[in-house]
């Protein structure tokens, strides 16, 4: 049955596919014992009490069926209230707004409905993994524009430009950034919101860190002149309400698109989980100050990271959002892998190697600080003894 | 930046200056002028520990006093309460509104202690009209902390 390792049955786009180099490195540090991880991807606190009880209140009550393919109304409802009071773009809860399984899923949709073999789709590197993966599911060509970090990880929008072809069908942003905490300033965001008017290109802006900015307040590319129409707008319940579990999403957008995505959605997922649709109807209606409360936290780990990264010589451009830092390592020699796997086994500290997240990654690793204060000190003094060797 | 100081200490009295520092990314100076500053105009007014008494050999007994009492024309409650918070026995003393004034809590090394400290000297206050003693069984929470931790659940240790 297997050729090269792998079966003769798997479709030739799929037998492509490279695997998520974090998962090696994932099996790596599952082996070891006592490890300090700063590589998870993930909120390091229990989804907010209020929370869960009115999860298991919407058990107790039988809220336990499919819902609408779209989502619950009552969500689309609130979700379109929140994008409005945060975000500045008002979206019309029946036809202009899908509840998806995690904003992963949103992406996958709108990929899905709008590519045909060939096309190509312009996304930024460094970039959570999945994104070029995602692009090349859909049949078509993920094309990399480099941020670096002299620009502080921000997307030029002359090097975008440059990327754009005829065959270019969308831009996909991620700002804040996972992995390097970048944002983009208001005026980048113009910038890049004319460069996609120009080019009359669809914006695909995955904004699932937007309340988790340590700067100027989270502001979307979808609300500036002549985008709403031509941005899909992901958003999700799963970092700043500490919600990963729950694999909750949710796109805005314009109805046609949000209907072509909902097609593939009722024919593959059929809806996301009641349960978890009521938990974020509750999240998103009372759970302000305890996302508020995390989000403090979060910002005084990123100020002692970022300093102790920066005392002990390993450059650090301070994160503008998200809950990661993305240190550059050149000044070691190693290998953003050679690094990571050393750190790992000389001092039992687990970082994600750069290359992970960009094929001009190497000389970086991405440090998250969604860990306890104590656990980020704890690291850091590790860290600093194998730099220091 | 000092709201969130004390709002810092709050939940770690411990904190040194510099760590202080280093999470409001500021300098040491500015933090231990500021928390000076606190302490003097009584802004800062102690420090304690929350400890589980239950580990204790003879773990003191605490009860909450609910205090009714007749205020007076120029001071309100505040002198019978400053007199109240005067007695080595009462930990905390608190004006409420609702179906009482003053709450207290008082802490003692039995339930004869206590019941002795409000028959003798809280009860024939001039001033104190009546008290309704509840006696401490089991503390869950206090000052935001829980006594027991939640159970952990493992996070997966490298995600993307």
């Amino acid at each position: 049955m297997s050729n090269n390792g792998q079966s003769k049955w798997l479709a030739t786009h799929i037998a492509a596919l490279p695997r998520s180099g974090i998962r090696d490195f994932f099996e790596l540090v599952s082996e070891m014992d006592d490890v300090i991880s700063l590589g998870v991807g993930e909120p390091d606190f229990a989804t907010p009490w209020g929370i869960r009880e009115a999860t298991i209140y919407a058990l107790e009550k039988g809220h336990t069926n499919y819902t609408s393919n779209l989502g619950l109304m009552r969500l689309r409802e609130v979700a379109c209230d929140y994008v409005a009071a945060n975000f500045g773009m008002r979206y019309h809860a029946a036809a202009e707004c899908i509840i998806t399984v995690g904003v992963s899923e949103a992406l996958d949709l709108i990929l899905r409905a709008i590519l045909d073999p060939g096309d190509e789709v312009v996304y930024h590197e460094p970039c959570y993994v999945s994104y070029a993966p995602s692009i090349q599911m859909a049949h078509a060509v993920p094309v990399a524009v480099q941020t670096v970090e002299s620009e502080a990880f921000a997307l030029e929008p002359g090097r975008l430009e440059q990327a754009i072809t005829k065959k270019t069908k969308a831009i996909l942003l991620n700002f804040p950034n996972n992995p390097t905490g970048a944002n983009l300033s208001f005026e980048q965001k113009e910038q890049v919101a004319q460069v996609a008017v120009r080019h009359d290109l669809l914006v695909i802006t995955d904004e699932i860190y937007a309340e988790l900015t340590w700067g100027e307040a989270c502001q979307s590319i979808a609300a500036f002149p002549g985008m709403r129409e031509r941005t899909i707008f992901l958003h999700g319940m799963s970092k700043a309400y500490a919600m990963t579990g729950f694999r909750i999403g949710y796109a805005c957008g314009p109805p046609e698109l949000i209907e072509a995505m909902m097609k593939i959605h009722q024919y593959s997922m059929l809806c996301a989980s009641i349960v978890a649709q009521e938990a974020a109807i509750e999240a998103l209606r009372n759970g302000r100050a305890d996302m508020e409360a995390m989000k403090e936290e979060y910002c005084q780990r990123r100020n002692v990271i970022v300093k102790r990264l920066n005392d002990m010589g390993l450059r650090c451009t301070p994160p503008e959002g998200a809950f990661y830092v993305y240190p550059n390592i050149t000044c070691t020699g190693l290998t953003s892998t050679e690094f990571a796997h050393r750190l790992l086994r000389e001092h039992k500290v687990a970082v994600v190697p750069g290359i992970a997240f960009s094929s001009a990654g190497d000389g970086f690793i991405r440090c998250s600080y969604a860990t306890s204060m104590e656990n980020i000190e704890e690291a850091m003094a590790r860290l600093a003894k194998f730099i220091a060797k | 930046m000092k709201e969130e100081i004390l709002n810092l200490l709050k939940k770690d009295a411990r904190l040194a200056p510099s760590e202080i520092a280093d999470r409001l990314a500021t300098d040491v100076e500015t933090v231990a002028g500021i928390i000076d500053e606190c302490e003097k105009s009584k802004t800062i007014y102690g420090y304690c520990a929350l400890v589980n008494e239950e580990a204790f050999d003879k773990p003191p007994v605490r009860a909450l006093i609910e205090v009714s009492v007749q205020p007076e024309r120029d001071d309100g409650f505040d002198n019978i309460a400053r007199k109240i918070s005067k007695f080595s026995q009462v930990s905390d003393v608190m004006l409420v509104s609702g179906n009482y004034d003053l709450q207290l809590i008082v802490v003692g090394d039995s339930l004869q202690d206590i019941a002795g400290f409000v028959s003798g000297k809280l009860a024939p206050m001039n001033g104190v009209t009546s008290t309704r003693t509840h006696f401490m069984l089991k503390k869950y929470k206090e000052c935001g902390f829980t006594a027991e931790d939640e159970e952990d659940y493992e996070r997966l240790s490298v995600t993307p």
